[in-house]
């Protein structure tokens, strides 16, 4: 028999748990399914597991690091009685109205394993790859996703980012405390980053910037030895020889468990209607960064995930449950 | 930390992985590393349940830097899996548990 729950909870990131924490506080008894050990950001604890110093989460005045603040929000949340569960949901049916089934494991399996009276979904996004030749085979032999788990391998190395956002200057950041040099390769000629990233950026005699310019392929029998770049106006090509190329150009969400069975928005992320974190199908909400693709933060991500336990606990009580 | 797992170093690290019976799976990791944190609670109940079929070994990164070398780790975590001390398996990222012991189970 499937397991009956009120809340279940997709995903572990600031948007999940901070979800869990409020319908916990609601006694609720919410089921966080929190996802398997990854490295790519769709694992417990969200994109933050990846990161070092957080220094704009309000409450830490000296700044935290991603991991531990995530740490702090999951006893947090076990504290009000939450459920953890460390596992991904393989399947969901949103097909009938509520309870949804929900499979975790063999998502062939004839029964679902719970049965949820609402649902929230707040699976993250993930870091978007190049798509070049030879990256995924290069992958753990010089290109990376994760400059904080990575950064320490490259000393005294020259490096390459490939990015413009304010992930890819973190990266570059981090980066310098070990590289030698480290080249921003970007696709256009100014950055999205915000302005203090940048500032710092440019300031740091260790970080150069390649403008309008992609990287192509990259080169290496065994391990990383350059990247082939081109310049994106006049089409011209060249090696640059670096031993590490650090991935940070954007992201995607992790919105294939929905995907055909919610309202999603032209890039994916899922939508939500107006202020609510309601999605097309009542009984299911969303939040953090798989419905959001313009702030990303992991306050904005905390502060939905919130909402979300509201409308959630709202939409049970209208229903008499 | 498990009493079956066995911390590594440069100086303990042939004596222990080659010496070793039965296959040694080490675990290249460092205390700054999220990915690391997350899959060590998996390497522990994988020491417990495959006990005496496997010995897990940890081997921190920042202060054993000969080993890390020897082996090209350049990314973490990295899971070796050692047979008769010689690297058979190599695993880059976190992975979860079925993954993992999928991945070594021709080696159990």
């Amino acid at each position: 028999m499937a397991e009956r729950r009120k809340v279940v909870i997709v995903g572990s990131g600031p948007a999940g748990l901070t979800a869990a924490i409020y319908s916990a506080r609601a006694q609720l008894q919410p089921l966080v399914i929190e996802g398997e050990p990854s490295s790519n950001s769709d694992q417990p604890g969200g994109q933050l597991m990846l990161t070092t110093e957080v220094e704009n989460y309000p409450g830490f005045v000296d700044g935290v690091m991603g991991p531990e603040l995530m740490g702090i929000m999951r006893n947090q949340a076990l504290r009000f009685g939450a459920e953890l569960r460390t596992a991904k949901v393989s399947r969901l049916d949103l097909s009938s109205p509520a309870p949804f089934p929900v499979w975790v494991g063999d998502p062939e399996a004839e029964e679902p394993t719970i049965l949820a009276d609402a649902l929230i979904i707040a699976t993250g996004a993930r870091s978007l790859m190049l798509g070049c030749p030879n990256e995924e085979r290069l992958l753990g032999y010089g290109v990376s996703t994760c400059a904080t788990c990575d950064g320490f391998f490259y000393r005294d190395h020259h490096v390459a980012v490939a990015g413009g956002g304010d992930s890819a200057l973190e990266e570059a950041l981090f980066l310098t405390r070990f590289a030698s040099k480290v080249t921003v390769i970007h696709r256009r000629n100014e950055l999205r980053a915000s302005k203090i990233m940048q500032e710092r950026a440019f300031k740091n005699p260790k970080i150069e910037f390649l403008w309008d310019s992609v990287i192509v392929d990259i080169i290496g029998d065994t391990k990383v030895s350059a990247v082939k770049v081109q310049h994106t106006t006049s089409a011209e090509t060249f090696e640059l020889p670096v031993t590490g190329l650090f991935v940070a150009i954007g992201h995607e969400p992790n919105s294939a468990l929905v995907k055909g069975q919610l309202e999603l928005e032209e890039n994916g992320y899922i939508r939500t209607m107006g202020k609510s974190a309601r999605t097309s199908v009542d009984g299911v909400f969303a939040c953090g960064d798989v419905q959001d693709d313009y702030y990303r933060q992991a306050i904005t991500s905390a502060g939905s995930g919130c909402a979300a336990a509201i409308d959630a606990e709202r939409w049970l009580e209208e229903r008499g449950e | 930390m498990s009493e079956k797992i066995v911390t590594l170093s440069d100086a303990t690290f042939d004596e222990h992985v080659k010496g070793s019976d039965i296959p040694v799976l080490v675990d290249f990791w460092a205390e700054w590393c999220g990915p690391c944190k997350m899959i060590s609670p998996v390497l522990e109940e994988i020491a417990e349940e495959q006990a005496g079929k496997i010995q897990i070994g940890k081997l921190n990164i920042d202060d054993n830097l000969e080993v890390t070398r020897r082996f090209d780790v350049m990314s973490i975590p990295t899971l070796i899996l050692f047979k008769n001390g010689e690297p058979e398996v190599r695993l880059i990222g976190a992975k979860p548990k079925g993954q993992l012991l999928q991945e070594i189970a021709a080696y159990l």
